[in-house]
């Protein structure tokens, strides 16, 4: 959609702000350019609507070389966002959606529709806001007013220079997903400024790492968090992130797992699954065959219902599991399962055998080791601290997760 | 005090007159000034390397005396109502060039860049956005220019023309303090009221940006 064929760029004082760029935009794409500030992101991106123009090498929309195309006609067919939102304080809302199609002399009512169109789009009434100057609108209105305005002539690239960054958290996180929404139902091809790797990482299709000029490394967020390049991506990743990451993949259900559970053969009596709960103050009984094949649980009230029948044994009162994991299962995928579903315990099998128990309580021991306090008294509270933080933000991951 | 109501009111028709004639010189010399000073001051915001001489030689004509101006002025355009128009529309140039200028050039960078890069070439950047944005100072410079303008008007007489400072001349030559007060408690009054009803007309302008 958007290549750029070995573009450089240097300023009049000598300054060079890009080295050699050759990188395609991929239609129907949101790339998230992102780097340092000073590494040459915005001025790579104003490269797409002529406002800086490449001292060496092309710009190609479509493969036509774009310094052939009138600037003005171009920029009326590129969406273009920026972070100080840059409405026009003398006209009223519907006037400064309304620029683009304007100067593409639109009829005046085709105009209008596309107002009240592109308000509802963004969730602003029409007839509350159609009126209204921007100061008299809030900070994450106006950018919403300045992204409909983006978009109000269909253009099928658009370019947004960190458009949130000036945004409190709340209403950058809304605008996040309002532009994702947006982006998924329009299709067009999305070129983001940012130097927020948390933005990038929730927002992008495709995430171009840059440095002093140049691209470092270029891939799908996951892959960057899997792959970085080198250690200015792992240190521009932020540490932290990297951690939590690879801790969320890499435990398995197998390392969080007690294999201290009271398990018991079908084939006992109820008095004696009485006496054996009793002994190791639990209160239900994993049943397994002689072979070890999980079979189901009889908790203390089936058995105790049951318990006049002489003759009755665990094969009688239990009930098989409905939910189980298989060994090798991440954790999180256990802990969304015992969440949906509100279970106090679920188990693990290998094959049809019973391997272990997933149970809140080994949850926790296992987030005990991982976040293991450093010696020192002093740093044991805010580790602490630190790993009830991280538990607290897995459940509400889990939720997350639930949801889409 | 007595004399100067009953001097008014038997003259109130020529002072009506005299009136006119001072709103008309002040009126043309800031209809000019406009014409003159409005692209004097685009150019001096557009062109950063005129700005100086543009903004200078404004700045010049405006610290010349304004006796010493229309004196000047009498020499090569001779006595009469174009001198003293054409000292006022010097007198008005600076106001408006430099209010201009600044108007221009506070806008925020950017709503420009946010102008240009929503596709407006250079000529609608200007007319849709950076004028319209720019129009309370041009006001204000219009206002400064038209308080100046009715008071240097007083001096006209000097140089062959009309307007209120004639009674206020008249006055002083005659030592006829009715007459004096007929000429400049007017012109005070003018200062006023342009003063006031162009403070409202900016107020207005400004509207949209303020509210």
């Amino acid at each position: 959609m958007i290549r750029f064929d070995r573009v450089r760029k240097v300023y009049e004082d000598g300054f060079v702000a890009l080295k050699n760029i050759d990188i395609e935009f991929k239609e129907g794409e949101l790339t998230v350019l992102i780097g340092p500030s000073g590494c040459g992101k915005s001025t790579l991106m104003k490269l797409i609507n002529r406002l800086n123009k490449p001292s060496q090498g092309r710009v190609l929309i479509r493969e036509k070389d774009i310094s052939n195309i009138d600037p003005v006609e171009l920029r009326r067919s590129i969406g273009y966002v920026i972070q100080n939102i840059g409405l026009f304080p003398h006209m009223t809302i519907a006037s400064n959606v309304a620029v683009v199609p304007r100067l593409l002399k639109w009829d005046k009512a085709r105009i209008d529709k596309r107002v009240d169109e592109l308000l509802r789009l963004v969730n602003l009434e029409p007839d509350t806001y159609r009126n209204r100057y921007p100061s008299e609108l809030s900070g994450g209105q106006q950018q919403r007013i300045g992204i409909i305005r983006a978009l109000a002539a269909n253009p099928d690239i658009i370019l947004l220079d960190e458009p949130f960054s000036a945004l409190d958290p709340i209403t950058r996180e809304q605008l996040q997903d309002e532009l994702v929404r947006l982006q998924q139902e329009l299709k067009q091809t999305i070129v983001f400024v940012t130097h927020d790797m948390d933005e990038a990482l929730k927002i992008a299709d495709t995430i171009v790492l840059m440095k002093d000029g140049d691209i470092v490394q270029t891939g799908r967020p996951e892959r960057i968090l899997r792959h970085p390049a080198n250690e200015f991506v792992k240190s521009f990743i932020g540490e932290k992130r990297l951690q939590t990451e690879t801790a969320d993949e890499l435990y398995t259900v197998d390392e969080v797992m007690t294999e201290n559970t009271v398990t018991a053969y079908p084939t006992r009596g109820l008095a004696e699954a009485i006496k054996l709960m009793e002994k190791r103050k639990v209160d239900s009984l994993i049943v397994v065959d002689r072979n070890h094949t999980l079979l189901g649980y009889a908790s203390i009230f089936r058995v105790l219902d049951r318990f006049r029948e002489e003759n009755a044994t665990l094969s009688d009162v239990m009930i098989p599991f409905e939910h189980v994991v298989e060994s090798g299962t991440p954790i999180t995928a256990a802990i969304t399962l015992m969440n949906e579903h509100a279970l106090p315990y679920v188990p693990v099998i290998r094959g049809a055998r019973f391997a272990g128990l997933i149970t809140k309580g080994s949850i926790v021991r296992h987030l005990a080791d991982v976040y293991t306090p450093v010696e020192t008294t002093d740093a044991v509270i805010p580790e602490m601290a630190a790993a009830g933080m991280e538990a607290e933000q897995l459940s509400q991951e889990q939720k997350g997760g639930g949801a889409i | 005090m007595d004399m100067f109501f009953r001097y008014v009111g038997e003259n109130w028709i020529y002072l009506i007159e005299l009136a006119y004639q001072h709103i008309l010189m002040v009126l043309l010399a800031i209809l000019f000034a406009l014409v003159v000073g409005v692209p004097l001051g685009i150019v001096a915001a557009r062109v950063p390397k005129l700005a100086n001489l543009i903004l200078g030689l404004a700045n010049v004509v405006q610290v010349f005396p304004s006796l010493a101006m229309l004196v000047l002025l009498m020499i090569v355009f001779g006595l009469g109502f174009t001198t003293v128009v054409i000292g006022l529309f010097l007198y008005s140039l600076l106001p408006i060039i430099r209010n201009t200028y600044v108007g221009l050039t506070q806008v925020d960078p950017a709503i420009t860049e946010a102008g240009r890069g929503v596709g407006m070439s250079s000529l609608q950047l200007l007319f849709r956005v950076q004028l319209p944005l720019a129009m309370p100072f041009v006001f204000t410079g219009i206002r400064v220019a038209a308080v100046i303008a009715i008071g240097v008007a007083t001096i006209a007489p000097l140089i062959g023309g009309e307007g209120l400072g004639r009674e206020v001349y008249s006055g002083i030559n005659m030592d006829n303090p009715a007459r004096l007060y007929a000429g400049a408690i007017p012109a005070a009054l003018l200062a006023l009221l342009a003063d006031l009803f162009l403070g409202k007309l900016q107020r207005r302008v400004g509207q949209g940006k303020a509210a």
